[in-house]
């Protein structure tokens, strides 16, 4: 099973406190972001504390994101440079169209070939928060092979439709059926958009249950009280574990007997039915909901 | 190198450290640390911050460090940063 980004956590990067907590916090991921953050004077002193964090701190049990600036603004380029030369697992690029990808491609594996880095061994997830980049989100993940995922941001894109942001969501609805099938259909994470209301944890697991429903495999957060309830949502309950061994042994029985069909409690188990029970069955695996 | 102009860098946050450099007009390194835990990470604090100016090469400057109990690896990027901003 590939690595679980069931939760992603942003933390500021020009804050020491915060860096240094970060990997203990829980969440499968998190991203020391060095762009909204961070104001427009402090660019230069995040770059280098994020920099300094990295060769310093113990980051081995999570997915140590760095979320750059925009390639299109003086900062991205220079974040690119310096934080890539200490190997994060992964990059965030932010309003990711197939230009910006393609030129961070470009600069990572010029920079993996300088260090005696393995090549393609970083990491890029796309974050979508543009109307051209969610339309184009199938290219603009064909457009690395280091693309393990895409991030959606939902403030950003529905400022950019002219749209309000509500609580229930509905405005994203197109969006994050969007990046959900062509993630699924290329096969990388697809993360959702975080809930920004940081008490309202009953809004919460509905939001994080809405896009877990929709195809959504996991969903960044913007405070470490959110993770428990992030993870709780994308993980398979015990009637979920259950149903999907039996599936399987039931799969493995008709299989045995030579049948080409079989059924579980009257309905019929395809190829569908399979794949899911073996999707859950992994996850609960990896998470040690089950014995290996 | 020499640096030019007064700059600063970092906060008085908890587990951060301000820096403010200026240039000298001697040759000397000269550090003023206040800390607060002094007592037992001065020797250390000050450590961090002359290593970090002399890999970077800087000689003929003032430095002010107020320090809220960063680690090692906030005061050299602070310092960096400070530096940087100085040249």
């Amino acid at each position: 099973m590939e690595k679980l980004r069931r939760s992603m956590l942003f933390m500021p990067g020009n804050n020491p406190s915060m860096l240094q907590d970060a990997a203990i916090l829980g969440a499968d991921s998190i991203i020391l972001d060095l762009e909204d953050a961070v104001s427009l004077t402090e660019k230069d002193s995040a770059r280098i504390l994020v920099r300094e964090a990295l060769k310093t701190i113990d980051f081995s049990q999570v997915e140590l994101v760095v979320r750059v600036n925009p390639m299109d603004t003086e900062f991205g380029p220079l974040d690119v440079d310096m934080i890539a030369r200490v190997k994060p697992d992964t990059l965030l690029i932010p309003k990711a169209n197939e230009e910006q990808i393609k030129i961070v491609d470009t600069m990572l594996d010029k920079i993996e070939a300088e260090e005696g880095y393995l090549a393609g061994s970083i990491k890029i997830i796309a974050l979508i928060e543009t109307a051209l980049g969610l339309e184009n989100v199938y290219n603009v993940i064909q457009a690395s092979n280091r693309i393990v995922g895409v991030l959606l941001g939902g403030e950003d894109l529905t400022s950019d439709l002219g749209i309000e942001r509500t609580k229930e969501g509905e405005e994203i609805f197109y969006a994050r059926n969007k990046v959900a099938t062509a993630c699924r259909a290329l096969k990388v994470d697809s993360i959702d958009t975080p809930f920004t209301d940081t008490n309202d944890f009953e809004g919460l697991a509905k939001d994080t249950a809405k896009a877990k429903s929709l195809g959504l495999t996991g969903k960044s957060a913007i405070n470490p009280r959110q993770i428990e309830i992030i993870h709780s949502v994308f993980s398979p309950t015990e009637a979920e574990l259950k149903h999907a061994l039996k599936v399987l042994e039931v799969m493995q029985q008709a299989e045995k007997e030579g049948k080409g069909v079989c059924s579980l409690e009257g309905k019929m188990i395809d190829a569908p039915v399979i794949n899911r029970a073996r999707n859950t069955v992994a996850l609960g695996r990896s998470l040690g909901l089950l014995e290996r | 190198m020499r640096i030019t102009k007064v700059a600063k860098a970092g906060t008085l946050e908890s587990n951060d450290i301000l820096i403010m450099v200026m240039s000298s007009k001697s040759d000397r390194v000269e550090l003023e640390l206040e800390s607060i835990v002094l007592q037992q990470f001065g020797d250390v604090i000050e450590r961090v911050i002359l290593h970090k100016v002399q890999e970077m090469g800087v000689e003929g400057i003032t430095i002010k460090a107020q320090d809220k109990g960063a680690l090692d690896y906030t005061i050299g990027a602070r310092v960096e940063t400070a530096i940087k901003r100085a040249i």
